[in-house]
Parts: C-alpha cells; structure tokens; sequence
C-alpha cells in the first residue's frame, strides 16, 4: 500500500490557478469597449463559424475565452438562465448582474472542487436606454467578478491590450468607427502583428436598434467601417 | 430561483420547451392538468361550467399575396355570452421572418404563443442559426400535439403559422389540428369560431398574384364578414378606436400595418358596402 501525498491547500489552489492561467494565456484576446450607441466586441478568432461572441438575451452578450468546449457549456447555460427567468418573471427582469454572479458561483465552485479548473475567462455586457446603464463584468477561471468601466479585455495577452487601449484612450465616448480602429489596434499592438479583417470577429450591443440590440459585423461591413 | 448555471454540463438539446419540461415541469402548459390529464367524472359538470366562463379567441387569418404572407386577426374574446376583452392581441411576431395567430381558449393560446417565440429565438440563440421555415412549423406541430391532454378538457389552441421561406423565397402558411397535424395551404387559411365565414369572403375574391394592399383589404373584409355572422368575432370599432391586427410577413421580414392605416381602410370598406342604409 502506498502513502497518499500530502500537499498543502495553498500549493493545490497555487498549481490550478497556474494551470488555468496558462490555458487562457495560450488562446487570443478579446476586447470590448464602449461605444456611442453600446458596446463593441471584436475578437481575433480566424475560424467564421465557431464564434467567441455571442448574444445571452435582448441586451446582454457574451464573450468567451480559452478552451471552446468549456466556454461554450458555459454561454449555453447562460442561454437557458436567461430564457427561463425572462419566461418566468418578464424580460426587463433578466440582467447582466444576476449572470455574471451565477457564472461567478459555477467557476469558484469548479475551481475549489473539481481536479481541473475551467481555463476560461468569460465576460458579459449589458446595455440600458442610456448609455450610463451600461455594465461590463469580466468573470475570471476561480470565479473572481470584475465590474469594468469603458473597456475590458480577456484571453490571450488581456494585460498588454487595456494597456494599449490605455495609452491611447481619450476621455469621451468614441463612435463606432473610432472604437473599432482603437481595438484593432490595441489587438495588434499586443501580438505585435498585423490582423487582416477576416480574422476577426466583431459583434454589437447596439441600443439603436428595436427588440433584440446584438448584431455580428460582417467582415465586409467592418471593412467600410475601417476605412 | 435555482441556479441553472450550476448545472453542468447542461443538456445538449436546443429547445427550450424540451428544457423546461427536464428541468422546471411545473411551468409547462401540461402541468395545469397533471401530466396524465385526466379529470375524474365528478368533475366534469363543474369543469364544463369553468369552461364556459374561460376566455376564447377568435377569427384569425393569412392570405398569400406575390411576395409574402399578410396575417390579420380580430380583437375579441368572449366568456360565454359576454365580451370578455375587446383588445386582445392574437396575432404576434414569433422571430424575424415568422409570426402566428391563435384561436382557442385565450390563457393557453397566449401561453403557447409566448412560449413558440421564445423556443424559436432560443434556437436560434444556441445554434447560432435560425431554424428552417418548414423546421418552425414542424416545432409547433409537436407543441401543439404536446396539448392534446389539455384539448381533452376543452382547452383547445389552434395555432396558424405564416412564415417567409428564405430558401424557397415565398410566404407559406401553416394550419394544424389538435393532434398535431401540420398541413400547409398554398393561398389562404381562417381558423376560429368566424373562420368559416372568412374563408368563404377570402375564396370568392381570392386570385394568384394579389398585390399587398390587395391582400390586406381581402384579410378586412373576411374580418368584416366574418364579424357580422359570428358572435365571437369583433369587428372594427371605430367608436372605441379598436381595429384588427394586420401583420406583414415577407422577405424584409416581419412588420405592424399602422392602426391608422387600418382605420381608414376600414372606413373606405364601410362608405363601400353593398347595400348602405346611409
């Protein structure tokens, strides 16, 4: 019979947050920010049909990053959540808030229990009537909540993107074409390459817009956009 | 409210009915009866007394025209003899290029509606993808049967589909039987307790490659016919301000025709009737 080996809590929780850490850092960024009419989404994600973005409900979308299979369970879920409580209670009821703390539970609970932890990063956006009602939360592979304010990034190099979107971020709200420049930018600033159209995925909250607010960019759209 | 996030790995299907059922049976529209739905028979007078006084819906109706569907449904429910609601809405938009109206007991005819629009926009939001035109009608087919035990007890929902195929690029209509059957009609199609009366308006002025307007002043005057025959029926009301709900179905997608629109629609159908006393 052989002895278990003891190890520490803290080297147990030390190791899984390497671990997960290690599984975000390896995929690529996402970034949203703030726009004149809502939020803005673009992602570096060279596949055009597997999505890293995608709407929860009528103002709220989603955004994944790290491992697909895990990420994606996840935003299935935060689909069901949200189309039950809307059926149950009335749809002005189902809010950001309230999903990012049960994504919040689901992940602590996974991080502290399970063997292995999620390498996710998940971040959620929710948009009002006006635009000081918006609410950017960023959710973290242990369950961490972030509320975010005018820009958020996750996955990949998250760090180096705020930073670049820092540096070069002035005070006011952009319009749609500033902010989608300012993201590319940020995104290629941080891989140090070039990302050409095809390869990113952009995606909208736009409270212009009647009923449901979210709508994907096409690359072609992006491109008048950019130029 | 239970955490659903917590329960991973959520299961793999895409309806949102079928997740409901798993997960929170007590919300579905067979849970008002038991899932047997059976009554036993000493029930059954009062049962037939509760019935009488439950709300219904009544005539609604589609008519093709070139480039889509027009779907057009009255205002009234009644409770027995009374007029239960003169508002009602039985006509809804299920997604962007599909709408359904519903005859039936009221209650469960919203409920059904409601619950077809968020089981379409779940699809949609899960897979990524809407679903097929004849896939939304299939959907409803078995939501429909799914009612059967609830058609036992008299609650009867009879939806009528519109949809605009963008594969085949035209309007279809759907209409269904309380088992379920799905059949679909290639020009026009009333159901409800006017329906009849409708159909016979629609089919003596019915013709192939009818323009919108056309459609829209057919859809009216079926209403009209169907209003002065059947008790059940709301007409316009033009001392309330109350007119038929019209919706359009077509490639843009679907839209409302502007209650003032249909006001002086029917005003011009009015100064037109045969046989004017004034």
């Amino acid at each position: 019979m052989t002895l278990p080996f003891y190890v520490s809590p803290e080297q147990l929780m030390q190791d899984k947050a390497e671990y997960a850490k290690k599984g975000i850092a390896k995929g690529r960024s996402i970034v949203a920010v703030e726009y004149r009419d809502g939020v803005l989404f673009v992602a570096d994600n060279p596949s055009s049909s597997l999505f890293k973005i995608s709407e929860i409900y009528d103002n709220i979308a989603f955004s994944g990053a790290g491992r697909y299979s895990e990420f994606e369970s996840l935003r299935k879920a935060g689909i069901q959540h949200a189309d039950l409580k809307g059926f149950m209670y009335s749809r002005e009821d189902v809010t950001a808030r309230s999903l990012a703390n049960g994504y919040s539970q689901t992940l602590g609970t996974i991080f502290s229990q399970e063997l292995k932890p999620f390498e996710v990063e998940i971040l959620l956006a929710q948009i009002g009537e006006q635009p000081e009602q918006t609410e950017l939360y960023r959710i973290a592979f242990d369950g961490t909540i972030i509320h975010e304010k005018e820009f958020v990034a996750i996955g990949g190099r998250a760090d180096a993107v705020v930073s670049a979107l820092r540096a070069r971020g002035p005070e006011h709200v952009p319009d749609l074409k500033t902010a989608l420049t300012r993201c590319m930018n940020a995104l290629e600033t941080a891989t140090s390459q070039t990302i050409s159209l095809q390869a990113l995925e952009v995606a909208l909250l736009d409270r212009t817009r009647t009923g449901r607010k979210f709508r994907r960019i096409p690359a072609e759209e992006a491109g008048t956009l950019l130029s | 409210m239970k955490n659903i996030l917590s329960q991973m790995p959520v299961n793999q299907c895409s309806s949102f009915f079928d997740f409901i059922h798993q997960t929170r049976p007590e919300l579905t529209p067979a849970a008002r009866w038991g899932s047997e739905g059976h009554v036993s028979a000493s029930v059954d007078e009062i049962q037939r007394h509760v019935l009488s006084q439950l709300a219904h819906g009544t005539t609604v109706l589609a008519v093709k025209y070139a480039t889509g569907v027009v779907i057009v449904g009255d205002r009234r429910a009644i409770e027995g003899y009374q007029v239960a609601s003169r508002r009602m809405e039985k006509v809804f938009k299920t997604d962007s290029h599909s709408a359904i109206a519903i005859a039936g007991a009221a209650g469960p005819c919203m409920e059904m509606a409601k619950l077809f629009g968020i089981e379409l926009e779940h699809y949609e939001k899960l897979d990524g993808l809407p679903l097929s035109c004849e896939g939304k009608a299939n959907r409803l087919g078995q939501m429909v049967k799914a009612n059967l035990p609830m058609v036992i007890q008299g609650l009867v929902v009879i939806p009528l589909f519109v949809g605009f195929d963008l594969k085949q690029r035209e309007g279809r209509i759907f209409k269904y039987d309380v088992t379920g059957g799905k059949y679909e009609e290639t020009e026009y199609h009333a159901v409800g307790s006017g329906g009849k009366d409708a159909r016979v308006t629609i089919k003596e002025r019915f013709h192939k490659n009818l323009s919108q307007p056309e459609a829209i002043t057919l859809g009216l005057q079926a209403i009209l016919s169907a209003a002065e025959e059947d008790l059940g029926t709301g007409g316009p009301d033009a001392f309330r301000g109350i007119y038929p709900t019209i919706k359009i179905v077509d490639a843009q997608g679907v839209r409302d025709v502007e209650e003032s629109d249909v006001a002086s629609q029917c005003d011009q159908l009015a100064q037109s009737r045969p046989g004017r006393e004034s």
